[in-house]
C-alpha cells in the first residue's frame, strides 16, 4: 500500500459530510481524518450522529453532501466498496452467524470480497486460525459461535476484520457487554494492532476508555464537531463538557438524609447453587443500596432472584417481617417488588408498540371497571407519566423504538411506578445512557427513594453506585465481601473491593 | 452428558431413535420387514417427498418457509406433459426433467421476485402463491387426468434399477426416477456445503443483518434460492408422472405439511440457519416408514397423521426440555456462589 511510504497522510478523509432525515438534520459539516496507526476516538452522547457517520463511512447509507477517500479513493454508497477498500465496521452487535463456526465466520468476509463460487474450507480455516494466532487469542475455530461469551464473540468479530486485511477497524461501543479484565484485553490487542500499522475509530461514550486507548479525539454534538485534538489536550471534565455542552459533574447528587426505618425485604443465608451464597441484605424504604459486582459475580442472579423468577437453594427472604417464597415472579410482583432488568430492549419493553400501551401494560387493573378497560384513564395516566418523568416525545402514540436510549428507560421506570411499586430493583439502569440522561434518571431515583419506595440497583458501574446510592454492598464471586456508607467511601477503595477476584 | 442423553438432545438423534425403535418393533410383529424388499419399498414411497423435502430444506436453511412447492410441482408436471404432447415431439426423457425444472424455476423466481425483491414475509407470499399455481393450473391449464403420456416416461417408468421379491413372493422393484432423487441429493450437497452460495444461505438464515453488512448481496441471493427451490419441485412433479404414469392436475398438493415436517424432524430449523441434507433425507425415510408400515399393518390412515404430529412435538419439543434439566442439573452440581 502506497500510505506505508507515506506514514504522514491520512489514510482516510470524511470532507464536509452532511446529512438530513427529513427535516431533521443529522450531520452538518462533519470532517474527519485517521492516519495509519492512529486510534482516534469518535465520542458524543446518544442522538449526536455517531452512528449516522458510521453508516456513511461504511456505505450503507448515502450522505446527501461531502466526500469520503480511502487512501486517496473516493468511496461510493456501497458497502462492498468500503470493506474491499480494507474499511471494516465491527458493529455493537458484532453481526456474527451465530449458527456457523468460528473459522467460517473469520472467513466469510474474504469468501466474498474476492468473489469465491467454491467455498474454499481449508483456506479459510487455515486462515482463520492463523489470523486469531497473529492476534494471540485462544478459541476453538470449530465451535458453533452461538455456544461462545460475548467476549469471545468481540474476538472473533476483530479477527473477521484482519483476516480481510482490513487497514482500518471501527469499533461501535465495542466495551459495552465486556468486564473490565476482558476490555483491558481487547485494548491489549488494540495496542499491538495499531503497532501493525492498523487504525482504529473508536465509538464511545465512556470516557475512562476514551483515555486509556485514544490518541486522537472528535467530539460531535448536534450532528457537528465541536471539538477534535489530540488526547493530551483533554481531561475528564473538558471532554464531557464537550460532548454535553455542559458541565456535569461525577459528585454524590445531594439528598435528604432518611431516617432508618424497618427494611421492606430482608434475605438472610441466601444461596442459589453456582450464581451465589450466603447473602445477607436489607432493603429500607427511602433507601438506595447498589450492589456492585462484575460480571458473573452473581449480582443479575441475585436481583432476579429477589423479584422471583429464578428460586433460592438456600436462606429465606422476608418481607415486611413474614417469610416468602416465590415460586414466581407474579407472586414478587403482588408484594409490591418491580424490577427493571439489564437489557430493556429485549427484557423489558415491547419496542413497536406506543410509548403509551408500554407505560400502562402492567398496571391496566387500575383504569378497569367490571372488567372493562378504560382507554381514557389510560390515556391520561400515560400522559402524567411522560411529563413527570420528562420523557422526550410530542406525544403518547409513537413507538417506543423512535426514542433515545435514555428516554427509552424512562419509560420502563415509569411502567413499573405505576404500580406503586414498595421495592424498585434496577439492573444497569443506565446501560447506553448517555451522560446527561443518566444524571437525570438518577435524580429520578433519589426522589423515588425519598418519597418511601426502597430501590436496590445492581451495577458495575462504580461513579454510578457513588452518585446515586445511600449504601454500597460490594459482590465478589457470588458473596457480599464488603459493605460501605456510599457518602464516605472513595472510588478507589470500592474499585480495589470490586476487583480482589482478579487479583486472587 | 453421556452418549444416549446425547442422542435425545438433538432432533435427529430423537427421530433416529424413534425410528430404530419403530423398526423393532415393526421386525418383531413381522420378521418379514426386515427384508431388502421392504428398503426397496420405502425408497419407492418416499421418492417424491424426498426431492421436494431437498427444496425446502434449502428455503428452511435460509431462514424463509416454501409451501407453494407442492403447487409448483404439480404444474411443472402438468404443463411439462401439455407441452410435450402438443409438439408432439420425440424428446429424450431428460428433456421433460429439463422442460418441467425450468417451468419450476420460472414458478420459483415469482416467489423469489416477491420475497427477495420486495421483501415480502415468505410464509404469506407462498400460501398466496400456492393458491395462485394451484388455481392457475386447473383453470387454464386444464382439470382432465392425462392417461396418455409418452411412450419415453412409460419406458422411463419400466426401467428397473433392482427387483427383488418380498417376502410374500411380490415383486418389489426400484424405479430408475430414483436417481432423480440421488443426483438431486448429490447437487444438493455440492451447492449447500461446497459453494459460497450455499454458506451464504446459511448465512442469511443466521443473521440477514450481519450477511447485509458483509457485504452479501441478500436480494440476489433469495431470489436464487426460490428458483433452484422451484426447480427442484418441478422435478419432484415429473418423478411423480414417471411413478404414476399419468398426470393428475389434482396430486401433489396437500402433502406440502408433510414434506415441512420432514425436513423439521430433519433437524433443519424454522428459525433458519440450520439443515442438512442427510438429515433432510433422514427425516423423509422416517416420515415414510412410518406412513408406509402403519398402512401395510392395517391401520387407518388417520393414525399415520397422529404418529406424525406426535414425533414432531416430541422430535422438537424434548432436545429444549433436556437441554434445560441439563443445564439445572449441571447448575446444581456447582458449589454455592459463583464459579
Amino acid at each position: 500500500m502506497n500510505d506505508e511510504a507515506n506514514p504522514g497522510a491520512p489514510i482516510l478523509q470524511m470532507r464536509d459530510i452532511r446529512k438530513a432525515y427529513g427535516p431533521v438534520r443529522v450531520l452538518e459539516d462533519v470532517n474527519l481524518e485517521l492516519r495509519e496507526g492512529e486510534v482516534r476516538c469518535l465520542a458524543g452522547e446518544n442522538g449526536s450522529g455517531k452512528s449516522t457517520l458510521i453508516k456513511i463511512l461504511s456505505g450503507v447509507v448515502s450522505a446527501d453532501a461531502g466526500q469520503v477517500s480511502l487512501n486517496g479513493r473516493q468511496l461510493g454508497n456501497d458497502p462492498m466498496g468500503a470493506i474491499t477498500a480494507g474499511l471494516s465496521v465491527i458493529y455493537q452487535d458484532f453481526s456474527l452467524f451465530p449458527n456457523l463456526s468460528v473459522w467460517e465466520n473469520i472467513g466469510f468476509l474474504t469468501s466474498v470480497t474476492s468473489g469465491d463460487v467454491v467455498h474454499r474450507r481449508s483456506a479459510r480455516r487455515r486462515l482463520a486460525i492463523e489470523t486469531l494466532k497473529r492476534m494471540q487469542v485462544e478459541i476453538d475455530p470449530d465451535a458453533p459461535v452461538e455456544l461462545l461469551p460475548v467476549a469471545s464473540k468481540q474476538l472473533v468479530a476483530i479477527a473477521r476484520a484482519l483476516a480481510n486485511e482490513a487497514r482500518i477497524i471501527v469499533m461501535d461501543e465495542p466495551t459495552t457487554a465486556l468486564t473490565r479484565s476482558e476490555v483491558a484485553h481487547l485494548l491489549e490487542i488494540v495496542g499491538a494492532l495499531k503497532k501493525e500499522g492498523v487504525s482504529f475509530l473508536f465509538v464511545s461514550h465512556k470516557i475512562e476508555e476514551v483515555f486509556a486507548v485514544c490518541d486522537t479525539v472528535t467530539v460531535l454534538r448536534d450532528g457537528a464537531v465541536v471539538v477534535e485534538g489530540p488526547i493530551g489536550e483533554f481531561d475528564a471534565g473538558r471532554l464531557v463538557e464537550a460532548m454535553t455542552g455542559r458541565s456535569v459533574d461525577s459528585q454524590r447528587l445531594p439528598r435528604e438524609e432518611s431516617a432508618v426505618q424497618r427494611p421492606f425485604l430482608a434475605a438472610s443465608g441466601l444461596g442459589r447453587c453456582g450464581n451465589f451464597a450466603d447473602v445477607d441484605l436489607e432493603l429500607r424504604p427511602g433507601e438506595i443500596v447498589s450492589v456492585v459486582g462484575l460480571l458473573g459475580s452473581g449480582r443479575t442472579e441475585l436481583a432476579q432472584t429477589l423479584f422471583g423468577y429464578m428460586q433460592p437453594d438456600a436462606g429465606r427472604i422476608e418481607i415486611d417481617g413474614d417469610a416468602v417464597t416465590f415460586k414466581s415472579q407474579h407472586d414478587a410482583i403482588e408484594r409490591g417488588i418491580a424490577y427493571v432488568p439489564e437489557d430493556r430492549l429485549t427484557e423489558g419493553l415491547f419496542l413497536n408498540q406506543p410509548i403509551g400501551d408500554n407505560i400502562t401494560v402492567s398496571s391496566l387493573e387500575k383504569s378497569t371497571k367490571l372488567g372493562i378497560v378504560s382507554a381514557a384513564s389510560l390515556m391520561q395516566r400515560a400522559r402524567n407519566a411522560v411529563k413527570n418523568l420528562r420523557i422526550k416525545t410530542p406525544d403518547v402514540t409513537p413507538a417506543v423504538a423512535t426514542l433515545s436510549g435514555g428516554n427509552q428507560q424512562r419509560v420502563v421506570l415509569a411502567r413499573w411506578m405505576e404500580r406503586k411499586p414498595r421495592l424498585l430493583i434496577l439492573n444497569g439502569p443506565t446501560v447506553g445512557v448517555d451522560v446527561g440522561s443518566k444524571r437525570e434518571i438518577h435524580e429520578l431515583l433519589v426522589s423515588l427513594s425519598r418519597s418511601g419506595t426502597a430501590v436496590m440497583v445492581v451495577t458495575d458501574d462504580i461513579p454510578e453506585a457513588l452518585a446515586l446510592s445511600d449504601r454500597i454492598l460490594v459482590m465478589v464471586r457470588g458473596r457480599i465481601t464488603a459493605g460501605f456508607d456510599a457518602a464516605a467511601v472513595d472510588e478507589d477503595t470500592l474499585y480495589n473491593e470490586v476487583i480482589r477476584e482478579d487479583r486472587a | 452428558m453421556n452418549a444416549l442423553a446425547r442422542i435425545f438432545a438433538s432432533p435427529q438423534g430423537i427421530v433416529f431413535f424413534v425410528a430404530v425403535l419403530f423398526a423393532l418393533v415393526l421386525g418383531l410383529i413381522n420378521p418379514a420387514f426386515f427384508t431388502p424388499a421392504t428398503l426397496i419399498d420405502l425408497a419407492r414411497n418416499g421418492l417424491v417427498t424426498g426431492i421436494f423435502a431437498l427444496g425446502v430444506m434449502m428455503v428452511l436453511a435460509s431462514g424463509g418457509i416454501d409451501v407453494s412447492h407442492t403447487a409448483i410441482g404439480a404444474f411443472a408436471m402438468y404443463a411439462t406433459m401439455k407441452i410435450v404432447l402438443g409438439i408432439d415431439l420425440d424428446l429424450p426423457i431428460i428433456a421433460y426433467f429439463v422442460i418441467a425444472a425450468v417451468i419450476g424455476a420460472g414458478l420459483g423466481l415469482i416467489n423469489g421476485v416477491l420475497i427477495g425483491g420486495l421483501g415480502l414475509n415468505t410464509l404469506i407470499v407462498t400460501l398466496g402463491t400456492l393458491s395462485f399455481f394451484r388455481g392457475a393450473l386447473l383453470t387454464f391449464l386444464g382439470t382432465t387426468y392425462i392417461t396418455s403420456v409418452p411412450r419415453e416416461v412409460i419406458n422411463f417408468s419400466r426401467t428397473i434399477l433392482i427387483r427383488i421379491e418380498n417376502a410374500v413372493g411380490q415383486m418389489v422393484s426400484l424405479p430408475a426416477s430414483f436417481l432423480v432423487l440421488v443426483a438431486v441429493t448429490i447437487v444438493l450437497a455440492i451447492i449447500m456445503n461446497f459453494t459460497v452460495f450455499g454458506r451464504k444461505v446459511y448465512a442469511i438464515g443466521g443473521s440477514e443483518e450481519a450477511a447485509q453488512r458483509i457485504g452479501i448481496r441478500i436480494k440476489r441471493v433469495k431470489v436464487m434460492i426460490y428458483v433452484i427451490a422451484g426447480a427442484i419441485a418441478g422435478l419432484a412433479g415429473m418423478t411423480h408422472v414417471t411413478l404414476s404414469r399419468m398426470a393428475n392436475p389434482f396430486d401433489l398438493v396437500g402433502m406440502e405439511l408433510n414434506v415441512i415436517a420432514a425436513v423439521v424432524l430433519g433437524g433443519a430449523r424454522i428459525t433458519g440457519g440450520h439443515g442438512t441434507v442427510l438429515g433432510t433425507l433422514l427425516g423423509v425415510f422416517v416420515i415414510t416408514m412410518i406412513n408406509t408400515t402403519l398402512l401395510m399393518a392395517g391401520v387407518p390412515s388417520y393414525w399415520q397423521k397422529f404418529v406424525i404430529g406426535c414425533l414432531i412435538i416430541v422430535g422438537t419439543g424434548l432436545p429444549i426440555v433436556i437441554d434445560r434439566l441439563a443445564r439445572h442439573r449441571q447448575r446444581m452440581k456447582r458449589p454455592l456462589e459463583a464459579g
